[in-house]
């Protein structure tokens, strides 16, 4: 019998806004992509130089990071290697693949090349927080909540993790979307139970 | 916790197309590892262990509309379905992939698109592969650096102890073309010759092509005598493609996956290493396998024969070992002559049988990730 775990926070980044726990707390529809992804940089007024090397696809995943834990995250209850990071998309990195290819007619850039494979952005995550536990990406064809629910409560119910960031953050060309939540063991202020059904609800709230 | 036996596995790769195959020219210390001038990929010679014309033609000659990635997987799967009586029909039977790129070379010679990028996406290769097998779940995916295969091994592994499955059919393969190759170059990570693990004179790695699968049950009467007994993975937190410093993070990797699989350094016969002949990664390992009191345990790295394959890599490199055990042999490290690592490590550099028990596998990849699983006889 598994324990009960919790969402204790979410962020969404879909159409240009982004969500904290279901509310919208920045929006700025004017922008591309790589503009919009520098204005909630800005927005969020912290001073982390290694953001403007990343790719969209790892700034997307590190910027909702940032707004999943704020005021929302106690770093000093875990130990670095209880919290993890399970994280799934669509495209993998195809975003960046592209781009880095066409490097490859004149000069191969290896600072693009990094960025060709999706868990660069868990690593981008992890060594801003201290991260060190359990990590892993998985490509779907959609948001699968079932396969997150069940994946992510085993390593937490065996006591591998205590603590982990999991969701979905997909970026092609234009098209993009970012879900992230927190999960923990303890409840806290509006936390709800993590279970498929309420990751699909707030998933699915900003859909767009 | 649930035991996970291996049913059987297949390393299909230059060397060999059946796993009894390529431990046979282990054995007799052939490497797949080749000089290569082809323009398309590279404007200068490589080292590299890659399919020669002949098994290219044999390959291509399956199912014609499939890629090369996707026949890789096939072969890899129907030649180790071949040992077992688990069906991938069976309703308790996952199929798990694992792949850095799959079918990435693609977009160097078509033109980009809504159904190229239909047909790059790992979606796509790994529904093509299920349903050549008649698998009936959708199919998990691991895309993971250089970890990919020993995550989804593990995946599989969780997949079933949390009864969600009896059986995973977990394969992986990578096809090494201009974009992979040209990505290693630029980062002046290829070696000039055939690489050289933990050597002093090891000046990076060479790339391999490959495909792997195991398959693994929870039930013993289909076992082939060997059990997943443990595995963890760790994050460096510390450089995106540089390993870490000291070790630490791939040290709490291994002491995870030998408490799980309740063992002690005394246990361990060997260590298959990721040992891909970087400077940084055998330095890093050497000071992991320090850190974990295992330095004196024999250590091989298999990179010699298959070069680096990347999400194929943790697959092979464990289903040699899985072989380790059965047999007894240990395989030695092709390439190394001297010590080149600042810690004691107890390099294997030729063959020597002795009565195996337990072996430890680790990787290393870009991401800072780090993973480690121990096998044993039953």
């Amino acid at each position: 019998m598994s324990n009960s775990t919790y969402i204790t926070s979410s962020c969404i980044i879909s159409n240009h806004v982004v969500y904290k726990n279901g509310q919208p707390v920045f929006e700025n529809k004017e922008l591309g992509i790589s503009d919009f992804l520098v204005s909630v940089y800005r927005y969020l007024n912290i001073q982390y130089p290694k953001f403007h090397k990343m790719d969209n696809l790892s700034k997307l995943g590190w910027l909702a990071c940032q707004v999943l834990l704020q005021n929302n995250f106690d770093a000093a209850k875990y130990k670095p290697e209880e919290t993890g990071i399970v994280l799934s998309n669509k495209n993998s990195s195809l975003d960046t693949d592209t781009r880095y290819l066409q490097t490859t007619n004149e000069i191969p850039s290896p600072a693009l090349f990094v960025y060709t494979l999706p868990n660069i952005m868990i690593g981008e995550i992890a060594i801003t927080h201290g991260f060190k536990g359990e990590n892993a990406f998985f490509i779907f064809d959609e948001f699968d909540a079932a396969f997150v629910e069940q994946y992510v409560n085993n390593l937490l119910n065996c006591n591998i993790l205590q603590c982990c960031i999991c969701g979905w953050v997909e970026l092609l060309n234009n098209e993009y979307k970012a879900a992230l939540f927190l999960i923990e063991k303890n409840k806290s202020t509006n936390s709800i139970i993590f279970t498929k059904e309420n990751l699909n609800k707030i998933y699915q709230v900003q859909n767009g | 916790m649930t035991d996970i036996f291996i049913s059987s596995d297949n390393i299909f790769s230059p060397i060999g197309e059946s796993t009894a195959e390529n431990f046979e020219q282990l054995k007799k210390n052939v490497s797949g590892i080749q000089l290569h001038d082809d323009r398309c990929m590279s404007e200068r010679p490589f080292y590299a262990a890659l399919f020669n014309e002949e098994k290219e033609n044999s390959i291509s000659l399956l199912q014609n509309n499939y890629t090369k990635f996707e026949k890789l997987l096939i072969a890899s799967i129907t030649e180790a379905l071949a040992h077992t009586s688990i069906r991938p029909t069976d309703d308790k039977t996952v199929l798990i992939i694992s792949s850095t790129k799959g079918n990435i070379s693609l977009l160097e010679t078509e033109e980009p698109s809504e159904d190229l990028y239909q047909k790059i996406s790992l979606n796509s290769s790994a529904k093509i592969v299920a349903s050549h097998f008649g698998f009936i779940h959708q199919p998990v995916i691991v895309s993971n650096a250089c970890i990919s295969g020993m995550l989804a091994i593990l995946t599989g592994m969780r997949l079933i102890q949390t009864g969600q499955y009896k059986h995973a059919v977990v394969a992986g393969a990578d096809v090494i073309s201009k974009f992979i190759l040209s990505g290693f170059q630029s980062f002046q990570a290829i070696s000039s010759g055939i690489c050289k693990p933990f050597d002093a004179a090891r000046d990076g790695i060479n790339l391999g092509e490959g495909a792997s699968t195991v398959v693994l049950s929870s039930d013993e009467k289909f076992s082939s005598g060997i059990k997943v007994t443990g595995g963890s993975v760790s994050n460096d937190a510390n450089h995106i493609s540089g390993p870490s410093r000291t070790g630490e993070e791939l040290n709490l990797a291994i002491n995870k996956a030998m408490q799980m699989a309740n063992v002690n350094a005394s246990d361990i016969g060997f260590i298959s290493a990721h040992g891909t002949a970087t400077v940084y990664n055998d330095e890093m390992e050497a000071k992991a396998i320090n850190l974990a009191g295992l330095q004196t345990v024999p250590v091989n790295s298999l990179k010699g024969y298959y070069g680096h394959t990347l999400g194929a890599a943790g697959l092979i490199e464990a289903v040699v070992s899985i072989q380790s055990l059965k047999e007894n042999t240990v395989i030695p490290t092709a390439g190394f002559k001297n010590l080149g690592v600042t810690q004691p490590v107890n390099i294997c550099s030729s063959l020597f049988k002795s009565a195996l028990h337990h072996c430890l596998k680790t990787a290393s990849g870009f991401g800072g990730c780090n993973a480690a699983m121990v096998f044993s006889k039953q």
